[in-house]
């Protein structure tokens, strides 16, 4: 057992883990932190993205000990602070723009997107699916998780996210439906 | 609307409410807590003092066991029991398999652990229980097992050879079931030699529908909790109704002692259509030890012991006449069934024998398959299920039949499919297609394709010689959705039927539960019903709220698959609702002191016809008669209702679907230049939902062209066995999908739906090979084996044939696609 010290979304934590343990399997299986799934044993997949030190890794190829005196944020650090607090622009572009459907790769395919758009804040539709080839969906396509990225970065550069496709009638609930989920 | 089946209901019909709700592009309910990382997944449930289970599973695709012991596993730290078959040969029963497709069909039965002999690599030998995963998984290793080698049977075309060995001892041969579908005389197919007799041109071909993995993103993963005799069961499943029953029939649990859940469940693509045997273990080691047990399985689990999908090996041909007017269609398939009948293995083939006529007017048409047992793991329902495969051989022959009649391939489809004015129209399959457009959707997508500029580019391609050569492929479908009716699924020996049920309770502050027995796992039930619900009731969207995947709290219901979900589950919905109205018309009417036929209901609210402001809304009808104080006699103090729905027909979504292909002839690798695809799945309840369905199904469709196949070496491993080998498509090999609709209502249910979850990846894998082919048919190419890797593609350019078989398949696939190759930009620190 070695001990170890990290920031996990914005909580510190002093636990001893295994040396083999996966720095998924701490958030996971330690502090809780269920949000991260594991989807693949190759790194392959990607559902097991989350920050560290505010860079995007697979989970699954980090040992818990590479992770100490860092700092990880996995998708349940990303929102506001509070309950139902203001989700990150790209939680709700995925929202928006349909970019999820059973929602198990979303939590790694939204840490890798904010990722992408830290490092290239303006991408095009080629640039976000090279730049997201490492998260694996099986159920969108793709398409619409490409839509999304664009439209977040389209609104984190403070435009508006004119999206020529955006489909019409639309009618949002997602404010709405994330407080009563948390409250 | 359908007539309510109320013993109560009045003369006059209910005037359905102003509709809004349906066809917007609702965002969804679900993603709340799928975008925050709050869901509910099997494997984030922790029990107090839960245990976890891992599996021994043998690396002999055919073996006797000549040695077990497990006593040094027991040793191991943290380890509490370890059991191997014959500890559990009593009890374990055999899974289920419901639909023997002929009365002679040999079932050899399906242990969910071995007891003394293997059968596919991947089957579990011996069960690790352990108060963690990982010691659990580590004493595994303790486990000293020996296997006297069996031969092994991997070819079905071998398989079914006099002489070859069996997978089963107690078989007389490989082949499980022979299946025979004759629209002519008695089966004699008298008429379909005729048809081939008397045609001018008959073109055959033998196509092969390569195994395939529904690699479903969450892997799968069950919590049984027992207390005393009751069971509660997590699973990751698509189906909690059918496992509850088909559970209880196999370990003896009684039913109503069982409880299945469904929480939220990560895919399934008919991957999880199935009665897992770890499902069946965790409850015997959950009743044996008293204890919470839970088992999730590594992918590698699930990629080498999940039930794989299509493998079949068609022989199709088509009878013509000179001016391109079909006269009959033979089919005769082998489809491997792998080494043991699953919950609907052998009816999958069955299914798609309805299929193989397409949207074309044959006249005559005789099938006939063999299902035939191999070392490899079970196949059963993927995405389509019988049908792509189905799809496939028909579109990819049209093709060939046109170039056989120096015809256009969409001059040849126009001249022979079913016209607009012809519907309903009762195929040569028996099927009553009841309702669609062929030329007007494939207009549409003709359009959205730019079709003729692709064309001329195609042209100048080739007379430049360029490298890069240009192919357009088409596929023209349609689809059997909504599975029931019951009767047809009786009368194919099917052993469920495929009705589905409903409830709707109005609560006291106006507020509306759904229960539905479909269940979801990523398909937007919860916003789709609620939008349905809102119509109906003329309450608020956000005020309904819809239960699902839960056998106590959905109490019956026959789950989600094969786009059954909307036309099936949703009309149950409907018509729960119309009871609701129906009951809340008669308390409204005592509320107002009017008559119940002089009540008018719309947007909500019952008023009295004729009489200005005196009115009701439905949600205030709810509170009345919570409070109860003044009620008629003779009505419950509810407005609640139930109903179930069983259609009288399938559904038949159809569409256009096009691709135009580049292709390098100097080094094999084919892209998609261009895809549109305008589908028609009847009435649209939500657009954003539709499109999404069909984005994914596209990206299932073309893996299965260009990139996905579960290879088996000769020993009968698994060699496609990690994310690295089976070539799930990433974005970056995928296109940007241009999609469109048509909408002809079905007739079979009030919603006027047709099901489009399974569309994208019917139609699309024929539109792709269609278009490789027609890019390099002037080189000389006339197949191409799927997937289209770089080399095989190269290899049929270069050295004629098909591109060879599946045994260079790996190496070569590895170049195709960033998705196989460990990734470092997301990837992280090693």
């Amino acid at each position: 057992m070695t001990q170890i010290n990290v920031r996990v979304d914005g909580a510190s934590y002093s636990d001893d883990v295994e040396p083999r343990t996966l720095l998924v399997h701490y958030l996971r299986e330690q502090l809780g932190k269920v949000g991260t799934v594991v989807g693949c044993d190759t790194s392959n997949c990607g559902a097991c993205t989350v920050h560290l030190d505010g860079q995007a890794v697979k989970s699954c190829s980090v040992f818990a000990v590479q992770a100490d005196g860092s700092q990880v944020t996995t998708i349940e650090g990303i929102a506001g602070d509070g309950v139902g607090g203001a989700l990150h622009p790209v939680q709700r572009a995925f929202h928006e723009m349909h970019g999820l459907q059973c929602g198990f790769c979303t939590p790694g395919m939204i840490m890798a997107s904010i990722d992408l758009l830290k490092e290239n804040p303006d991408p095009t539709e080629t640039e976000v699916r090279e730049g997201i080839e490492g998260n694996l969906c099986r159920c969108t396509g793709y398409q619409n998780i490409v839509k999304a990225v664009r439209h977040a970065a389209a609104e984190m550069r403070g435009q508006a996210p004119g999206d020529p496709e955006a489909s019409p009638a639309v009618v949002d609930t997602a404010a709405a439906e994330h407080v009563v989920a948390q409250s | 609307m359908t007539a309510v089946e109320d013993p109560a209901a009045p003369e006059t019909p209910v005037e359905p409410a102003a509709a809004k709700e349906v066809g917007q592009a609702r965002r969804r309910k679900e993603d709340a807590r799928l975008i925050t990382g709050e869901t509910q997944w099997t494997d984030n449930i922790v029990l107090p003092g839960m245990l976890h289970m891992a599996m021994l599973r043998s690396p002999v695709a055919h073996g006797r066991i000549t040695h077990l012991d497990v006593s040094a596993a027991k040793e191991r730290p943290g380890v509490v029991a370890v059991y191997t078959g014959a500890d559990l040969a009593e009890e374990q029963g055999s899974l289920p398999c419901a639909w023997p497709v002929t009365p002679d069909m040999v079932n050899p039965g399906h242990p969910s652990i071995a007891v003394e002999q293997v059968n596919h690599v991947g089957e579990a030998v011996a069960i690790v229980v352990a108060r963690s995963r990982t010691a659990a998984a580590d004493a595994l290793e303790a486990i000293d097992v020996d296997y006297e080698p069996l031969p092994v049977v991997l070819d079905m075309e071998q398989a079914v050879q006099d002489g070859s060995p069996l997978v089963h001892d107690s078989t007389s041969s490989n082949t499980s079931y022979h299946f025979v579908f004759d629209a002519g005389d008695a089966g004699t197919g008298a008429d379909t030699e005729q048809a081939f007799t008397d045609a001018e041109v008959v073109v055959s071909r033998r196509f092969v529908q390569q195994r395939l993995i529904p690699a479903f993103m969450e892997p799968r993963s069950v919590v049984v909790q027992p207390s005393r005799d009751n069971y509660t069961m997590w699973s990751a499943t698509q189906i909690p109704h059918i496992l509850r029953v088909m559970a209880a029939m196999v370990t003896g649990i009684p039913e109503h002692k069982l409880r299945v859940i469904a929480p939220d469940v990560g895919g399934g693509f008919g991957g999880k259509l199935q009665v897992n045997p770890e499902e069946i273990l965790a409850l015997l080691v959950a009743r044996r030890l008293g204890k919470p047990i839970k088992w999730t399985e590594t992918r590698g689990e699930s990629l080498m012991t999940a039930h794989h999908g299509r493998d079949q090996v068609q022989f199709i041909d088509v009878a013509a006449d000179r001016d391109g007017t079909v006269r009959g269609l033979r089919v005769r398939l082998l489809a491997d069934m792998g080494a043991y009948l699953r919950l609907i293995t052998p009816g999958v083939p069955a299914l798609g024998a309805f299929m193989f006529p397409g949207i074309y007017k044959f006249p005559a048409y005789r099938f006939e398959c063999d299902g035939v047992f191999t070392n490899k793991v079970p196949t059963d329902a993927y995405r389509g299920a019988g049908r792509p495969e189905a799809t496939f051989a028909v579109e990819r022959i049209m093709d060939e039949l046109a170039v056989e009649l120096g015809m256009d391939p969409l001059e040849l489809r126009r001249k022979n499919w079913i016209n607009a004015d012809e519907f309903p129209f009762t195929t040569v399959a028996g099927l009553q297609y009841d309702s669609g457009d062929y030329a007007q959707a494939t207009d549409q997508a003709l359009e959205l394709l730019g079709y003729d500029e692709l064309r001329a580019e195609q042209q100048r391609r080739r007379e430049t010689n360029d490298p890069v050569q240009l192919g357009i492929g088409f596929s023209t479908f349609t689809e059997m959705c909504g599975l029931a009716p019951s009767r047809v699924l009786g009368s194919l020996a099917f052993g469920a039927g495929g009705w589905e049920q409903a409830s709707i309770r109005m609560l006291p502050t106006g507020k509306v539960e759904v229960v539905t027995g479909s269940t979801p796992h990523g398909q937007g039930h919860e916003t789709a019903w609620s939008q349905i619900v809102a119509d109906q009731l003329g309450v608020p969207f956000e005020d309904v709220e819809v239960l699902h995947g839960d056998t106590a709290i959905s109490s019956r219901g026959l789950d989600t698959y094969g786009s059954r979900s909307l036309v099936v589950g949703g009309t149950a919905v409907v018509k729960a609702a119309e009871k609701v109205v129906l009951k809340a018309r008669k308390i409204a009417a005592h509320l107002l002191e009017a008559s119940e036929d002089d009540l008018e209901f719309a947007g909500g609210k019952f008023a009295v016809r004729g009489t200005p402001g005196a009115s009701i809304g439905i949600q205030e009808v709810a509170l009345a008669i919570f409070a109860a104080h003044d009620y008629p006699e003779g009505i419950e103090p509810s407005i609640d209702a139930e109903a179930t729905f069983d259609p009288e027909n399938f559904s038949f979504p159809h569409g256009t679907h096009i691709c135009a292909m580049e292709i390098d002839t100097e080094t094999g690798f084919a892209k998609i230049r261009k895809y549109a695809c305008v589908d028609d799945v009847g009435t649209i309840v939500n657009p954003l939902i539709v499109e999404g369905q069909v984005h994914g199904g596209l990206a299932q469709g073309i893996a299965q062209a260009m990139y996905e196949e579960a290879i088996y070496d000769a020993e009968g491993n698994l060699t496609t066995g990690s994310f690295v080998d089976y070539l799930v498509p990433a974005a970056s090999d995928l296109p940007h999908f241009d999609t469109g609709n048509t909408v002809h209502e079905a007739t079979s249910n009030p919603l006027g739906a047709k099901g489009v979850g399974e569309a994208g990846c019917i139609a699309s894998t024929p539109a792709v090979v269609n278009a490789a082919i027609d890019a390099v048919r002037h080189l000389g190419v006339t197949e191409l084996r799927m997937p289209l890797t770089p080399e095989r593609v190269w290899r049929a350019i270069h050295h004629g044939g098909d591109g060879g078989d599946r045994a260079a398949a790996v190496s070569n696939a590895q170049g195709v696609t960033s998705s196989g190759a460990a990734d470092a930009s997301t990837g992280g620190a090693q």
